[in-house]
């Protein structure tokens, strides 16, 4: 098995802020990502397809194809939006950098025709990422 | 996993136990929650156990005397249900405060031979780090540590997820 990952980047901005949840424990809680206004991130997504090479390509599955499914399921629906409002996928959810990735993971999985989707590491910034894998993958 | 302020909380408590990430899990798909640390420190690779030329030839120019410093990069990964009031597996908060009395209050800027008990016998290798620092983050109460990655220079890491 191959593991072949791409990796794109994406702005967004975002706030923590639970409804049923009083002023004061929202901020308690969630601290300055509960700011109304929201704030925003640079996002790195990797995505990881595990597969067996093609033996008349070569290739695990064809990344022109990951390009186009990365830019219709993610950049157009996240890239320079306001993930709270403008994400339907996340609507009713805090959109924390672990529920952003299993969104992700919930677009691309279907998606993926070729090999099977066997991670997706999702950065907010370089020391915070989430990941969604299947249970029992190698991961590195 | 509920967190622990989130239990005291007025949402409904019989919530306590659901967990939006059930339907991944279910389907055998993982969440984990990854942070890194930095911190800078000194250390010795030296072992009374062996000759002063032994400890030399072992380790090099890490023997040195005086010993040498690191920007160690930690790495941590956690997994837990995802929970469904603050869409965390563990507050990042409460994390963070957690490493930081564990692990940087005492490791940054501090002589790892000298300054940590764990290390007063044992050689401070990033092997060793690896295990201490995972030893001392598994009581973390928020969720549950999965593994330790740490970083020493760009070129070397090291990873421990247990026994």
């Amino acid at each position: 098995m191959v593991l072949i990952t791409r990796k794109i980047e994406f702005a967004a901005s975002h706030l923590y802020h639970n409804p049923r949840l009083s002023p004061e424990e929202n901020r308690r809680i969630f601290g300055k990502c509960n700011n109304p206004h929201g704030h925003g991130h640079n996002y790195t997504l990797e995505v990881t397809v595990a597969g067996e090479p093609d033996p008349v390509t070569g290739m695990v599955l064809d990344l022109k194809e990951l390009k186009e499914v990365l830019e219709r399921e993610v950049m157009q629906r996240m890239d320079h939006r306001f993930l709270n409002h403008q994400v339907p996928e996340l609507k009713g959810q805090i959109p924390t950098c672990e529920n952003v990735a299993r969104v992700i993971w919930n677009l691309l999985d279907p998606q993926i025709k070729q090999g099977r989707l066997h991670r997706v590491r999702l950065y907010e910034s370089a020391d915070l990422f989430a990941d969604c894998y299947r249970n029992g993958a190698n991961v590195d | 996993m509920l967190i622990k302020s989130a239990a005291a909380s007025s949402y409904d408590p019989a919530e306590k136990g659901r967990s939006s990430a059930a339907p991944l899990r279910e389907r055998g798909v993982k969440v984990e929650l990854g942070r890194r640390y930095r911190f800078a420190a000194s250390h010795r690779l030296h072992t009374p156990r062996l000759s002063e030329e032994e400890n030399r030839r072992v380790f090099g120019k890490c023997n040195n005397p005086f010993g040498h410093g690191h920007n160690y990069v930690l790495e941590i990964r956690l997994s837990g249900d995802i929970d469904e009031s603050t869409g965390m597996i563990a507050n990042l908060s409460d994390l963070d405060a957690f490493v930081e009395r564990e692990v940087i209050e005492a490791m940054d800027c501090k002589s790892l031979n000298e300054d940590v008990a764990a290390f007063n016998d044992t050689v401070p290798t990033t092997e060793n780090l690896c295990v201490e620092i995972y030893k001392r983050l598994k009581k973390f109460p928020g969720a549950r540590l999965e593994r330790v990655r740490i970083q020493e220079t760009s070129n070397n890491s090291f990873e421990y997820a247990g026994e």
